[in-house]
């Protein structure tokens, strides 16, 4: 029986590069209406995977199928009912807004009035109707991302892949980008982006963590917030590495991070670390700007993941 | 102390440069095997010597006389005996379907008039549409006719005997057929026309499609419904428009600024053209293929016009070549059109004449087309 809600599915999908294993084994399945985030460091295999699953590249072994069709063999029908958006700005340049977006509609058949109804809407809400008229090339970055997912969406896809679409983009823009992607997931569109910003991951129905070719972890971001270690405090110092060296001494201490000035440090019960912390510290004259108890965010389970460091709880 | 410092800048930017080189193994395979290429091709296809060339002998004497001549003709090195004719016919088909380049008439009763001592004519046809051969072949004709008369000559007085009042020989009657004035325009023209041809046709496609490789608009253009063969051939067909808007501006500069006559059909030279255009356009293809940026194809294709230009018998006559040349000379489609072109325009040939050239040429165009086509995936590596 196929179920009718999934859209996209894996299987044990696999990439190789000559010796490289770009994506190793990947299995998921993504229903109707989710978005689904792929974070993970650089190189982690996230555009290849995106790749894969939007039938651009053959896999090496595995299986995917997006809207119950074959990436393998059945390319041609998921390639009239999805959109891409590669990670590359990948339009033309030297086109207009206007030209670019005809020359995509005329790609995927979209026609005569219902085409103008879908331009108008896409110019709309990606806010480029005052620059039908300027070339691809001449607009900002945030502006040029937005005319690209307004490409991909002009055949009113039902499932959709993005590929870091707000990397380079100021946070407005970004914030935007996102507007027009919760409005989507309402409409019942299935979105699958890779992003490295953590916020953004915040954002999806589930997240999937990809380290070195594998997921390593699938669930939704309230799941993977708890694999952080213990409690969180953060202390901002302005000496941060002798106020890290300090603090990783400390016995009930599980794992620290550092973010510029700013400590995280993760403790099996804050209430009761707190004193002892802030004591440490004025011992080791290390000047603290401010302490104060935090929830961990999926960026810091998900550090905490990729370094590795989980220590176990210890009972008090 | 300040020109140290420029110095070492120099040299880090010659280092950097040499990086780059080595890394690049296409370029570096060019720079290595062009010279050897060239030097193959200046060796010995760019030669003025005109040496081979296909001759056609109508022999209606068939006396030990004639056949003594026509040995003189071939030991020269310059004439190959290609054809034995039966009529005269026979070797003005010839001479138009570009088979032979020149014909000898012997005319009956010719053995006869040298053993009376009188002097005896023999009709000489030459191609004059490449100039440059024709020439040559002028010179070489009357000059191995008179040679082999004054032979005769000495083995006349040889056997003693007194001087008739004529001087008995050979006497070669030369005519050069098309181009009589043998005026080098009209041959180049006309050629020029296949070699922007292939040149346009084979370079543009290939950076047209590497370009939205190169550019990254390739993986937009993969995820829509759009086929591999749709795609070439829209990228494609501004090309060929480009390519008929140069021929018939070359076409128009020739007739009215140079004075090359078109005796033939200009509407049959610009289907052939098309026909032509098939395997430029597949070349083209080919090379997009396989060059992963502009800078690439671009090699890549000048890579196969330069034997193009040199092999195929656009300046240098395939018969001078040596046969190892001559065979590569047969895969190369410029060739055939070259002899298409020439014919259509100087002699006035019709298809049916052409139809040798026409068929290999379609064949070639079907081969090296579908190979393209095939060749080209709609996935990135």
């Amino acid at each position: 029986m196929v179920n009718q809600a999934i859209v996209i599915e894996a299987d044990r999908l696999t990439r190789r590069f000559g010796k490289t294993l770009a994506v190793d084994g990947l299995s998921l399945a993504v229903e109707r209406g989710e978005i689904f985030g792929l974070i993970g460091p650089d190189g982690a295999g996230k555009t290849t995977a995106i790749r894969l699953l939007a039938a651009v590249m053959l896999p090496t072994a595995g299986e995917a199928r997006v809207l119950g069709f074959d990436t393998r063999r059945q390319a041609e029908r998921i390639r009239q009912a999805i959109g891409y958006m590669p990670q590359k700005f990948s339009l033309y340049g030297d086109l207009t807004v206007r030209e670019n977006l005809d020359f995509f509609a005329d790609l995927f058949n979209v026609r005569g009035a219902a085409r103008r109804r879908r331009l108008d809407e896409l110019l709309a809400f990606a806010r480029l109707a005052e620059f039908t008229g300027r070339r691809a090339a001449a607009l900002s970055g945030g502006m040029q991302k937005k005319l690209a997912l307004a490409c991909t969406l002009i055949h009113s896809p039902q499932v959709i892949f993005l590929d870091e679409p707000t990397t380079g983009v100021d946070p407005i823009s970004r914030r935007e980008f996102w507007d027009i992607l919760s409005n989507l997931h309402v409409q019942d569109v299935a979105i699958f982006v890779s992003t490295p910003y953590m916020d953004e991951a915040e954002r999806c129905s589930r997240v999937g963590l990809m380290y070195a070719g594998r997921l390593t972890e699938c669930d939704t971001p309230d799941a993977l917030r708890q694999l952080a270690p213990g409690e969180l405090l953060a202390i901002w110092t302005p000496q941060i590495m002798q106020a890290r060296a300090v603090v990783s001494a400390l016995p009930d201490v599980l794992e620290v991070q550092t973010y510029g000035d700013l400590l995280h440090v993760f403790v099996a019960d804050a209430a009761a670390a707190r004193p002892r912390l802030v004591q440490a510290l004025a011992a080791a004259n290390v000047p603290i700007t401010e302490v104060k108890r935090t929830s961990p965010r999926v960026e810091e389970a998900f550090i905490s993941l990729i370094t590795g460091k989980r220590r176990p709880i210890t009972d008090h | 102390m300040r020109y140290l410092s420029a110095l070492v800048r120099i040299l880090a930017i010659m280092r950097k440069e040499f990086i780059h080189i080595r890394r690049d193994p296409r370029t570096l395979a060019i720079v290595i095997i062009l010279p050897i290429f060239q030097l193959i091709i200046f060796g010995y296809a760019v030669t003025s010597d005109v040496k081979h060339l296909p001759l056609a002998v109508f022999d209606q004497d068939r006396s030990a006389a004639s056949r003594a001549l026509i040995d003189a003709y071939r030991t020269s090195g310059y004439f190959d005996i290609a054809f034995y004719a039966s009529s005269h016919g026979e070797i003005a088909y010839l001479i138009d379907a570009g088979q032979a380049r020149a014909g000898l008439t012997i005319p009956p009763g010719y053995g006869d008039r040298l053993a009376r001592r009188e002097r005896a004519e023999v009709s000489f046809i030459i191609d004059g549409s490449d100039p440059t051969t024709a020439n040559t072949a002028l010179a070489s004709a009357t000059a191995i006719g008179q040679a082999h008369g004054a032979d005769l000559l000495q083995t006349a007085l040889r056997r003693g005997g007194t001087l008739p009042g004529v001087l008995p020989g050979v006497e070669v009657r030369t005519r050069v057929w098309y181009n009589p004035n043998m005026v080098s325009a009209y041959y180049m023209v006309p050629a020029l026309i296949g070699l922007i041809l292939q040149t346009l046709t084979a370079l543009l496609t290939a950076v047209a499609i590497v370009r939205e490789r190169e550019q990254g608009t390739l993986e937009s253009l993969i995820v829509t419904p759009i086929r591999a063969a749709e795609l070439i051939l829209g990228k494609i067909v501004p090309y060929v428009v480009l390519a008929f808007m140069d021929m018939l501006l070359i076409l128009v500069v020739g007739t009215y600024w140079f004075h090359v006559p078109i005796n033939g059909s200009v509407t049959l030279l610009l289907a052939l053209a098309a026909l032509f255009l098939m395997s430029s356009l597949g070349i083209g293809l080919l090379v997009s293929s396989a060059a992963h940026t502009q800078q690439e194809a671009m090699m890549m294709a000048f890579f196969t016009i330069l034997p193009s230009v040199f092999l195929s018998g656009f300046m240098f006559p395939i018969a001078s070549m040596p046969p190892v040349l001559q065979w590569f000379s047969k895969v190369i489609p410029l060739t055939y059109f070259l002899v298409i072109d020439r014919g259509i325009v100087l002699k006035g040939n019709g298809i049916a004449i052409l139809m040798p050239q026409v068929t290999t040429l379609a064949a070639l165009g079907v081969v090296i087309l579908s190979l393209a086509v095939l060749r080209f995936r709609k996935r990135l590596e």
